[in-house]
């Protein structure tokens, strides 16, 4: 049996050439036990599979050192899966024991309660002895206080040592406030009697409020823990094996983590490509939807792209891994998504900074509550009311919902729109985006395919028009001419079959001759045909005029010297183009189109598409200018290109939305990058902004306004003229179900789905 | 006016304007980066009802590392933001998590939990 191997990479730091990395090189590879050491120079990183019965990384590391490099200590890598896994655990662990907590403070107040409310009932009151009721009372909520509300006593003593204050800081006081009253009050009522004050306790206030809390908290995990859903979703997507081909042809299914770059990996029909690659032989149709949003599968043939955790579905390939671990599609929408959940939206500013100072503040006017309730309330009732109103003023003070209405709505959102082939920036990208009114296009690949295709083919009288394709796609199927490419492909959806051509020539800038069945055929421009002393027939001539009228290119096939067809070539418009710009239309926004191309071509597209304003002849370096141009107009600009070419106008722009297969240029440039080749993308771009805002909006409306008029209304404000006065009970409660009512505001953004035409 | 309601409103008063000093004005925990061989800057930050140290001051264009440790199972930290450079960590308790950036601007970045409720600062100079 083969000895196993072991990898391990390191990071070389110190090497100034190449050279230096082929020296680190040798030196690895004399090391014992070293079967294959690679050093790349640009990423400064060694690869070395080694036996571990002979080496060790300390071993490598030596060997390293002795080649006069260093190695950088890295941190110990866990993959983000594995990170993602025990956080998962502890999270889950932390809710069981927050549900126990929960429980017992729940009976518990649910017997202490009734017990606090005899005195509503004289008759039994006569029979109890207040004193030892008190007591009972007391030691049916030690175990609220000390093991259920333990958390929020030493949260906020640790917070106070950082001279911080958090939510759990105003429970603790408001709780402990009440307890140690009602503690004064069991153990040394004499001191009540003495000043004339019923030695009333407030056992079922503290308990309540603890019980409420964490039935808040409770809700409020469960919810949360879905506002990342998505992120996990995309993680779980992820191949765990792979079926490489060792070079002795043999095919061994190994650990994912072990695939390495240039391994030729088997897909076979319905399992998961494993990492990124290129299709070296085979064919197939690849789900590619998880990455892309697109439902429908992929036709992939030697020489595409494929990514991992895409889904093989008919047939089987072979593909040569070009990407691994961090560097794959799925990992880096991933942390894309995880970067934008990490940014701030210019929305929450006020909210942020109301926050920071939240808590002291409010500890301000709680004590300031007191005072005044103790000042001015009649004796014998100041110190109850002065301590209630205290007590209720920080228990219904709710900074949660404050700090969750932005960050939780964002969350759910770039989540959401990676599941549709959208993937945001960051936040603030995404705030922008609702506010746009305008929308500029880039037509070449973008509204349209950006690659040629035959639209017209046109037999000259009295030819056969499939003997004709025959032909003419024989002769191109030799050339490498996109114009050609575009002409086969043609012939290929016809299925026209092939037949061979010999004596193959191309001829530059005009096109191409060559023999097909002893017949010479030239295929080109007009200037082939016209140097060749070929004329064409008028009705030829006039159906040429008609094709270059629609802006095409035209083709002209000659046989044997004798003009015998014409080829109408064009970049056709997606099919979805029209739907998408009706549907931008409908949301209010002016949609704009720009292109190179002459403004006959560039009116006839802009009339396909349903498009009445549009620049033509604009040049790559005008772009930019072009955004400006409109921005100057007092717009709020989208601009929609592929991210390569037009980075600057991506730039310039409000927001810049990159089309085209995620490709780290365009992730790099555009605040939003659709994975899609479609402006379908556009749409659900934009229209998932402007539910995101709209959430965010109102969360942040259900939180202030719940605090102004919370606080004021637990102080007693309302006393005087109506008087009520919030029980503390009551402002637990509604304090538990603030934060847990803008979680699930924010959740409903879960059921977003795109407007389709 | 009794003497009672004298004493506790001046106790009041009193602790109203402690509450303030204590939590916004008295001096904060700062603590500078210090540079390793291959110059990245490493602060290690201890997390327990807020970041100590708090205040972390950086040099510009250099690599940081940061290391949390998480001290406590307390909900209230398990999140760390830095939104000013897109990064959003969750923190396993009793655990170090590395969180790596690169400051290429001077001035004061706040990072604070999940709500905002603890904070810390990076001062980048």
């Amino acid at each position: 049996m083969e000895p196993t191997t072991k990898t391990e990479t390191l990071d070389i730091e110190g090497m100034t050439c190449a050279s230096c990395a082929s020296f680190v090189e040798k030196s690895l590879t004399r090391t014992p036990g070293v079967q294959r050491a690679m050093v790349n120079f640009a990423t400064e990183k060694a690869t070395i599979e080694y036996l571990p019965a002979q080496a060790t990384p300390a071993t490598l590391k030596e060997a390293v050192v002795k080649a006069g490099y260093g190695v950088t200590e890295r941190a110990p890598d866990t993959s983000a899966a594995d990170r993602q896994a025990e956080i998962d655990q502890q999270k889950a662990l932390a809710y069981v024991k927050l549900k126990r907590r929960f429980w017992v403070a729940t009976v518990l107040a649910i017997v202490i309660m009734p017990l606090s409310m005899l005195m509503l009932w004289p008759a039994m009151m006569a029979r109890v002895n207040m004193q030892w009721l008190n007591y009972g009372l007391l030691v049916l909520t030690l175990p609220v206080l000390f093991y259920s509300g333990r958390e929020f006593f030493t949260s906020a003593w640790n917070g106070f040592k950082h001279r911080a204050a958090n939510m759990d800081t105003l429970i603790a006081v408001g709780t402990g406030a009440a307890f140690l009253y009602s503690l004064a009050a069991t153990v040394v009522p004499g001191w009540f009697m003495r000043r004339g004050l019923m030695p009333e306790v407030y056992y079922d206030t503290t308990a309540t409020i603890i019980a409420l809390i964490l039935l808040g908290k409770v809700l409020e995990l469960r919810a949360k823990t879905q506002t990342s859903a998505a992120i996990k979703a995309l993680m779980g997507l992820q191949a765990k094996t792979a079926r490489v081909v060792r070079p002795d042809g043999q095919e061994v299914d190994v650990p994912i983590e072990q695939v390495q770059l240039g391994d030729l990996v088997v897909v076979r029909p319905g399992e998961k490509v494993a990492t990124d690659g290129v299709i070296e032989e085979g064919r197939s149709a690849v789900d590619e939807a998880m990455l892309t949003g697109e439902s429908l599968p992929v036709e992939k043939k030697t020489g595409d792209p494929v990514f991992g955790a895409t889904l093989n579905k008919t047939g089987s390939f072979r593909f040569r891994v070009t990407k691994v671990g961090a560097d794959t599609m799925l990992s880096q929408i991933v942390k894309l998504v995880e970067d934008a959940q990490g940014s701030r939206a210019p929305i929450q500013r006020l909210a942020d900074k109301v926050s920071a100072i939240f808590v002291p503040t409010v500890v301000v006017i709680a004590i300031l509550t007191f005072v005044l309730w103790f000042d001015l309330a009649p004796v014998e009732a100041r110190l109850p009311l002065a301590l209630v109103n205290f007590v209720a003023v920080l228990i219904i003070a709710c900074p949660c919902a404050l700090g969750l209405a932005t960050p939780t709505a964002i969350m759910v959102s770039t989540g959401k729109g990676a599941e549709h082939g959208v993937l945001i920036r960051n936040a603030e990208a995404l705030e922008k985006a609702h506010q746009v009114n305008t929308v500029l296009l880039d037509k070449t690949g973008t509204i349209t395919r950006g690659e040629p295709a035959v639209t017209d083919f046109v037999p000259a009288e009295g030819q056969n028009a499939g003997q004709l394709l025959q032909v003419v796609a024989a002769v191109e199927r030799q050339s490498e001419h996109p114009l050609a490419e575009a002409v086969v492909r043609y012939a290929d959806a016809q299925q026209a079959p092939a037949i061979p051509a010999t004596g193959f020539q191309a001829i530059e800038g005009k096109g191409a001759q060559a023999s097909v069945n002893g017949q010479a055929v030239l295929i080109g421009n007009f200037r082939l045909l016209d140097e060749a002393g070929i004329s064409l027939s008028p009705a030829v001539r006039r159906q040429a005029d008609e094709l270059l009228g629609q802006a095409k290119t035209v083709l002209y096939v000659a046989v044997n010297q004798q003009a015998v067809g014409l080829i109408g070539v064009a970049d056709t418009v997606r099919d979805t183009s029209a739907a998408a710009i009706k549907r931008l239309q409908a949301m209010g926004i002016e949609v704009v189109m720009m292109t190179g191309d002459n403004p006959q071509t560039a009116a006839q597209v802009a009339a396909q598409v349903g498009i009445t304003r549009y620049f033509a002849e604009v040049l790559p370096s005008g772009k930019a200018g072009k955004v400006k141009e409109l921005q100057a107009e007092g717009r709020i600009v989208a601009m929609v290109g592929d991210g390569i070419n037009d980075a600057p106008a991506l730039a310039q722009a409000d927001i810049g939305l990159a089309m085209g297969g995620g490709t780290d240029v365009a992730m790099e440039a555009a605040g939003i990058t659709l994975m899609r080749s479609d402006l379908q993308g556009v749409v659900t771009a934009i229209e998932l902004s402007r539910q995101t805002i709209r959430t965010i909006k109102q969360n942040l409306f259900f939180a202030f306004i719940y605090n102004t008029l919370g606080i004021p209304v637990a102080a007693g404000l309302l006393y005087p003229f109506f008087g009520i006065l919030l029980s503390p009970m009551l402002a637990a409660g509604a304090m538990a179900l603030s934060s847990v009512s803008v979680l699930t505001n924010s959740l409903r953004l879960r059921s977003f789905s795109p407007a389709k035409n | 006016m009794d003497t009672t309601e004298i004493i506790v409103t001046l106790t009041g008063l009193a602790l109203s304007a402690f509450v303030i000093w204590y939590f916004f004005f008295s001096a904060r925990q700062t603590a500078a980066a210090v540079s390793t061989s291959s110059g990245v800057q490493e602060v290690d930050i201890t997390v327990k009802g807020g970041y100590s140290p708090d205040v972390i001051e950086v040099e510009r264009g250099k690599p940081v590392q940061l290391s949390f440790y998480r001290d406590e199972e307390n909900s209230c930290s398990e999140e760390l933001l830095m939104p000013d450079f897109s990064i959003r960590r969750d923190l396993p308790a009793f655990k170090t998590t590395l969180v790596e950036l690169l400051p290429q601007q001077a001035g004061t970045f706040t990072f604070t939990c999940g709500m905002g409720m603890l904070r810390g600062s990076l001062v980048v100079k």
